[in-house]
């Protein structure tokens, strides 16, 4: 589904990302793991092309989308949460969830969708009319996600969901993307609560300083104890 | 009662125009940061293609109007692809040069091309008429400016609240990167901002052309900066703001022409600013700005 070749991410002289190579299979959720300022989000944002990666390949379905632009790329089938949400404060639940479906053309599909969430998520059933601002941290995020899923991505890439939450919040969203694995969606969960974002995982990066430090399934990396405190603590 | 009902059709007819200028200002603002100084120039443009439609042989009203408006958003996103886009990521000191930039060579590309005069367009003169409603007597431009100018906005509202390219426009006002995310295109989300800004310009065009029955290459200028001050009280970059506050100084300037007395009348522009910095003392983000601290960070 993903592929990522040699990736580098550079903001001046300093390098964020050093040739990182990655894959993500089709109907795999695979986890992105490291500390703060490894360089998780700056990946994040290479893939979806929000930075210009200074060297690398990223093939979406065989497709190159190294030098495609972001709205192309969501277009193509890829979708990122951003880390801190970013819901649009000043527009209502509703209204959020109509632009994550903005590149559609099929309005009977986008009703029915946005009435499966609001099922999903009673609370948005609630708030619907009210501006997105005003939600709570995790109603925030659910609602983020509601907004990216909009869009029937391939693959989702979710940047931190756990950011900013209280334990029970983060065990809800948690059991939520574990819901849309089993529903057969890929994706690519970038986190600092390894806990979390292991319980789903298929495989597992885990990335230090921007480069690669271990690759594999979670449970070895749960073996690996020196390796696990190192980089991700706890 | 007479004399009161005149004065206030003209400040609501006044402020209506700066409203919709204001407007014009604050649209492309809120999602680009850009002062768009050159928005003078947009309404010069569309006053001139009238000029020369007329000129040409072109005798319909009607179709001056729709020229009028098509000219000037056609010339608002033309600025934009010819000079705002590649300054686009530019810190926003470049973009307010470029825009100043482009003021002047439009405004000297009239006075080459045709002439720094004044130069007469009588075709919209039909719309300044007086109306006479019983004992009173209205000017029909003003009657017109006050109409047209709410359903504009009534309009725009619409657009902003029901479609998804005018929600993607007030997202974009707070969070471009996210709205790209959404698979919106940047380019559409803006090109169509400024379609909005110059078609409102256009709007103001016509008025101000039925109203002078001239156009010179200045026209728009002196009313941008008055449009300028309408978003400063309101609040810069809320469009509800720009609105507010064009209305507002319509109020002021024309409460001013009453209440003083006529050998004092010169000193109407001074107090409308006294008026507006005291103002801007007791609320420094204007009527309906947001208070943002130095340091803050919207999250």
């Amino acid at each position: 589904m993903l592929t990522v070749d040699n990736l580098v991410v550079r903001y001046g002289a300093v390098s964020a990302v050093r040739d990182l190579s990655m894959k993500v299979g089709r109907g795999e959720l695979v986890a992105l793991l490291g500390p703060n300022g490894a360089g998780k989000s700056s990946t994040i944002n290479a893939l979806t092309g929000l930075v210009t990666p200074a060297s690398g390949r990223i093939v979406l379905d065989g497709q190159d989308i190294s030098r495609v632009r972001t709205e192309d790329r969501i277009r193509a089938g890829l979708t990122s949460t951003p880390e801190g949400r970013h819901i649009f404060a000043n527009l209502t639940v509703g209204e959020n969830l109509r632009l994550g479906a903005a590149t559609r053309r099929d309005p009977k599909g986008v009703r029915g969708d946005i009435e499966r969430f609001l099922a999903l998520f009673p609370v948005l059933s609630e708030r619907y009319g009210q501006a997105a601002g005003t939600l709570s941290g995790g109603e925030q995020q659910m609602l983020a996600i509601a907004r990216s899923l909009m869009s029937r991505p391939k693959l989702l890439l979710l940047d931190e969901p756990s950011l900013g939450l209280a334990p029970k919040i983060v065990v809800q969203i948690f059991d939520f993307i574990g819901e849309l694995k089993r529903e057969g969606l890929t994706l690519l969960v970038v986190e600092q609560n390894a806990k979390q974002a292991l319980r789903f995982a298929d495989r597992v990066y885990v990335v230090s300083a921007g480069t690669l430090r271990y690759e594999g399934p979670p449970a070895e990396l749960a073996d690996e104890h020196g390796l696990f405190n190192l980089y991700i603590g706890g | 009662m007479d004399y009161a009902l005149q004065q206030l059709l003209n400040a609501l007819a006044f402020g209506a125009e700066y409203s919709l200028v204001a407007l014009g200002l604050a649209v492309v603002f809120s999602i680009m940061g850009l002062v768009n100084f050159a928005h003078g120039e947009i309404i010069g443009v569309s006053a001139y293609s009238v000029f020369l439609a007329a000129a040409l042989g072109l005798t319909s009203p009607f179709v001056a109007v729709l020229l009028a408006v098509a000219a000037a958003a056609l010339a608002a996103v033309a600025f934009e692809r010819v000079a705002f886009r590649p300054v686009r990521y530019a810190p926003t000191t470049t973009g307010l040069l470029t825009a100043f930039g482009v003021s002047i060579v439009v405004q000297n590309l009239f006075m080459l091309l045709i002439s720094p005069k004044p130069q007469s367009v009588s075709i919209l003169n039909g719309l300044n008429q007086m109306w006479f409603f019983g004992p009173f007597a209205v000017s029909s431009l003003q009657v017109m400016e006050l109409i047209v100018s709410g359903l504009t906005i009534l309009a725009l509202v619409l657009f902003l609240n029901r479609s998804t390219l005018g929600l993607a426009i007030r997202a974009a006002s707070r969070d471009f990167a996210t709205v790209r995310l959404m698979g919106i295109r940047a380019n559409r989300v803006i090109a169509t901002a400024f379609a909005i800004s110059g078609a409102l310009a256009g709007i103001a065009a016509v008025f101000i052309i039925a109203r002078r029955g001239s156009v010179s290459p200045d026209l728009g200028f002196g009313l941008v900066l008055k449009a300028f001050v309408a978003c400063v009280i309101g609040g810069f970059g809320s469009l509800a703001g720009a609105a507010a506050g064009g209305m507002l100084l319509g109020f002021i300037e024309v409460g001013l022409l009453v209440a003083l007395p006529q050998e004092y009348g010169g000193f109407k522009d001074a107090l409308t600013y006294v008026i507006i910095v005291a103002l801007l003392v007791y609320r420094p983000e204007g009527l309906l700005g947001q208070r943002v601290e130095l340091g803050d960070k919207e999250i």
